[in-house]
């Protein structure tokens, strides 16, 4: 009993400063198996509804059974597998045009689907990165959930490193930070390793407003 | 000729007038006012749906042709008032946790006759064809209507109660779908924001938590209509890019079971009007 209050203050400081990996699951196998269940019989099959959307890969697994906050050696894992999943432009280059990527960086309401207000299924995706990261500083209304990333290139100057290190977290976060709760955008599918080489302009280029 | 040549340069000062008004702050002061005026209840059109809805619950319908007033959400049959304060919880009858909208299913379905098909064809209105609320959407607003002031707070007697609560829990935190979202992707913590949107954190903020529940079913603004709880959940589900969340499914009730925990002690403020 004595001991009890001190080693849960620590637990509690450790977990705060989120310097501790967890060691056990959050979900368990038995509650597991009930979310599987519920989420079978709340997203019933029919038309326009594409159920393969709801199959978790190994990473999303090992993320929801932690809670996100998965042992290190899991994480170590996750992120070399993610690394490997990243694909790259035919032509090799991952700047492209910071003004297409201007336009992708903002776009993104496509891509849902179900009955009752699906978008078209040929609408062109863009990343909708603004809702949670800050860049143009014309932009107002960027939401908050991510870092801010006005002035990115400036900060960080446009080498062959940093071209490629923003092309591959905007490909897949989870190859740099295990169960980040950023999209996996060109690992999922959202975009293009294209329209991904021109966000990645976008950011880094000196002409792009990101940067003036 | 002239005057469209006219409009286009008035079109165009407006625009260079408009600009200035692109400061932040002046914007924030501006959503605040705006919020503020939002809170007139004699001037919330959800009123207007509510007594739709009146009518609607009132009138003997369906093949059987009864009304809904033998309908029990959990205090007795035809008992309102803070019936939806105290829900999501479990009913004998259909041996399942149900929230408002579900429980409306089943009454529909067993009390009135209807065919489950025929009551879940066409469950929300849609604002982008400027289409009024649906009957159900209505009959949920006036029956959430009869809590208004009473504090939020289901039963957690029941297993199942306990069990929608756990997996509602659960639930929230599940990660799927192309975007590797989750509820608490956006609503986890304190002060963040998508887009200009201000997010509420439901997994440790308990204030946030009750100022949005005590104020669902909601007259949106922007959509010219009343929303409930169900669209909510379905919407959130919908920007995720999952398949349509159905409406009453167990995922569903037990996500706003869990919400409805976190937002306990808050009294409802109903019809809400919200953005």
């Amino acid at each position: 009993m004595k001991f009890k209050y001190p080693l849960l203050l620590a637990a509690v400081t450790l977990a705060a400063n989120g310097a501790a990996f967890a060691d056990k699951p959050v979900v368990n196998t038995k509650l597991k198996a009930e979310i599987d269940k519920i989420i079978a019989l709340s997203f019933p099959a029919g038309e326009n509804q594409d159920l393969s959307r709801l199959k978790q890969d190994d990473t999303i697994q090992a993320c929801n059974q932690y809670r996100d906050n998965v042992p290190e050696k899991m994480a170590a894992a996750i992120i070399e597998r993610e690394t490997k999943n990243i694909k790259y432009p035919a032509d090799g280059k991952l700047m492209g045009d910071w003004k297409i990527g201007q336009k992708y960086y903002t776009m993104g309401f496509a891509y849902r689907i179900g009955t009752v207000e699906p978008d078209k299924a040929d609408k062109d995706r863009g990343g909708n990165c603004y809702a949670c990261h800050a860049a143009d500083p014309k932009e107002v209304a960027y939401g908050t959930i991510g870092p801010g990333l006005t002035g990115y290139g400036k900060l960080r100057g446009a080498s062959d490193d940093i071209v490629k290190y923003t092309y591959d977290k905007i490909y897949n976060a989870q190859a740099f930070t295990a169960c980040s709760q950023m999209p996996r955008l060109g690992h999922n599918g959202i975009l293009t390793p294209e329209k991904i080489a021109h966000i990645t302009a976008f950011l880094v280029s000196p002409d792009s407003p990101v940067n003036k | 000729m002239k005057l469209e040549h006219l409009g286009r340069k008035a079109l165009a000062l407006a625009v260079l007038l408009a600009l200035p008004g692109l400061a932040t702050a002046q914007e924030m002061v501006n959503a605040e006012a705006y919020r503020e005026a939002l809170q007139d209840k004699f001037a919330n059109p959800g009123t207007m749906v509510a007594d739709r809805g009146e009518i609607l619950f009132k009138a003997p319908r369906g093949p059987k042709n009864i009304s809904l007033e033998k309908c029990d959400f959990g205090l007795g049959p035809g008992k309102l008032e803070g019936a939806y304060a105290q829900l999501p919880r479990y009913f004998k009858d259909s041996k399942k946790v149900e929230d408002l909208e579900s429980r409306l299913v089943t009454c529909m379905t067993k009390l009135q006759g209807f065919s489950e098909a025929d009551v879940l064809k066409k469950v929300f209105g849609d604002h982008t064809r400027n289409e009024s609320n649906t009957d159900i959407e209505a009959i949920a607003m006036y029956v959430a209507a009869q809590s208004d002031g009473i504090a939020i707070n289901p039963p957690l007697k029941h297993a199942k109660e306990k069990e929608a609560l756990k997996v509602g829990e659960a639930l929230f935190f599940t990660r799927h779908g192309p975007m590797d979202f989750s509820c608490k992707t956006c609503h986890a913590e304190d002060g963040k924001r998508i887009r200009l949107q201000e997010l509420g954190n439901y997994a440790s903020n308990k204030q946030n938590a009750q100022a949005t529940m005590k104020t669902w079913p909601t007259y949106r603004v922007s959509h010219g209509m009343v929303r409930t709880l169900q669209s909510r959940m379905w919407d959130c589900n919908w920007q995720m890019r999952l398949p349509d969340l159905a409406y009453g499914s167990p995922g569903s009730v037990a996500l706003i079971s869990f919400l409805s925990h976190q937002a306990k002690g808050a009294a409802l403020d109903l019809p809400g009007m919200k953005r």
